[in-house]
């Protein structure tokens, strides 16, 4: 009885020990495959994003606010620029340091991009507008203007500063997610005397 | 000589008006309260959250415009480029319309964690926030 009982002993030790010591090597083989990516955050100090908490607009008494990522520790590495969210968006996507998802439904969608650039010239007393459409088809779909915002003919929809300020045409996203209509120039870009002769609407193909 | 010196004094008391000049503007950034205001693009959805009993919505167009480009939310999910314009009852994203397309702990986590989204102060208005104000799409 007693040998019958060290024997399941001994057993039951070495199952023991052989356990621990394959869980010391699991983990270790875990830990070695699986190490954690590193968490960058923001240099500290005072930065050029207001924290999550002092915006003005979370409440910093409510229970989810501390899971929420400040724009300070998202931004702060992309490339900058004084208004707006602080980041050239368009130059972020360009230079690979976002690679924002292009459809959830469709894996192999590709972004169909357009480079092809309009000119709008009765601009008043300003420099004249140089639409970029390739800038703008790395981030929506021709749906998202044409046809029922912007018709595809050049020149055919007729708009001015004024509407735009009013939150329509260009002012549905500059002005409120796109670089804002305070930044005049980055739209208004192409002195008029850069032409030789007066043109009424440009279509500039490349 | 008289004329040199004349100058000379000049410029020391332009150096004596300078560290007082630039007390006083230190002074007064001191004391004016920081601009609190949103992070540009902030959309506050709060049509039908308080009149129910939860926090505004805060939607931050700057954290999804890392990760999704603008046509799956304003093609593919279907939002309209207007604030105001989406009625979004919390019905639907629970079905996987809207933000449940994403917010279905599939792709982002689900409807179920409330105090994410609902995390705005109380008694905000809807509409877009952030950046100089233009009547822009926050308009209703």
């Amino acid at each position: 009885m007693k040998q019958i009982m060290s024997v399941t002993e001994r057993a039951m030790r070495s199952f023991i020990v052989g356990r621990l010591v394959a869980a010391c090597i699991g983990l270790w083989c875990f830990n070695a495959v699986q190490a954690a990516p590193p968490e960058v955050y923001a240099p500290d100090g005072p930065g050029r994003w207001l924290p999550i908490l002092a915006d003005g607009l979370h409440d910093p008494s409510g229970p989810g606010v501390h899971l929420l990522q400040n724009p300070a520790d998202a931004l702060f590495y992309l490339p900058s620029t004084p208004t707006g969210n602080k980041v050239r968006w368009v130059e972020a996507i360009q230079e690979g340091d976002i690679e924002p998802v292009a459809s959830i439904l469709d894996k192999n969608f590709q972004m169909q991009v357009l480079d092809l650039d309009i000119m709008r010239t009765r601009t008043a007393e300003l420099p004249m507008v140089l639409f970029p459409h390739k800038r703008h088809t790395e981030w929506l779909d021709c749906s998202n203007c044409h046809e029922w915002l912007f018709k595809s003919k050049t020149g055919a929809t007729r708009f001015g500063m004024f509407d735009v300020l009013t939150g329509e045409y260009c002012g549905r996203c500059h002005g409120a997610v796109a670089f804002p209509l305070t930044d005049c120039y980055t739209c208004h870009s192409v002195k008029r005397s850069s032409l030789k002769k007066p043109v009424k609407e440009l279509e500039l193909h490349k | 000589m008289m004329e040199i010196r004349s100058r000379i004094d000049k410029r020391l008391q332009a150096r004596h008006y300078l560290p007082g000049s630039m007390l006083a503007l230190a002074l007064l950034f001191l004391i004016s309260p920081l601009p609190a205001s949103a992070e540009y693009g902030d959309v506050v959805l709060n049509k039908r959250a308080e009149k129910a009993g939860m926090r505004p919505v805060i939607f931050p167009h700057w954290f999804h415009r890392i990760r999704f480009r603008c046509r799956v939310c304003h093609t593919e999910v279907g939002f309209e480029m207007r604030a105001g314009s989406n009625d979004i009852l919390m019905a639907d994203i629970i079905e996987g319309k809207f933000c449940g397309m994403c917010h279905n702990n599939k792709i982002a986590w689900g409807p179920q964690n409330c105090a994410i989204c609902h995390s705005g102060l109380p008694g905000l208005e809807s509409g877009v926030r952030g950046g100089p104000s233009t009547g822009g799409p926050g308009k209703w």
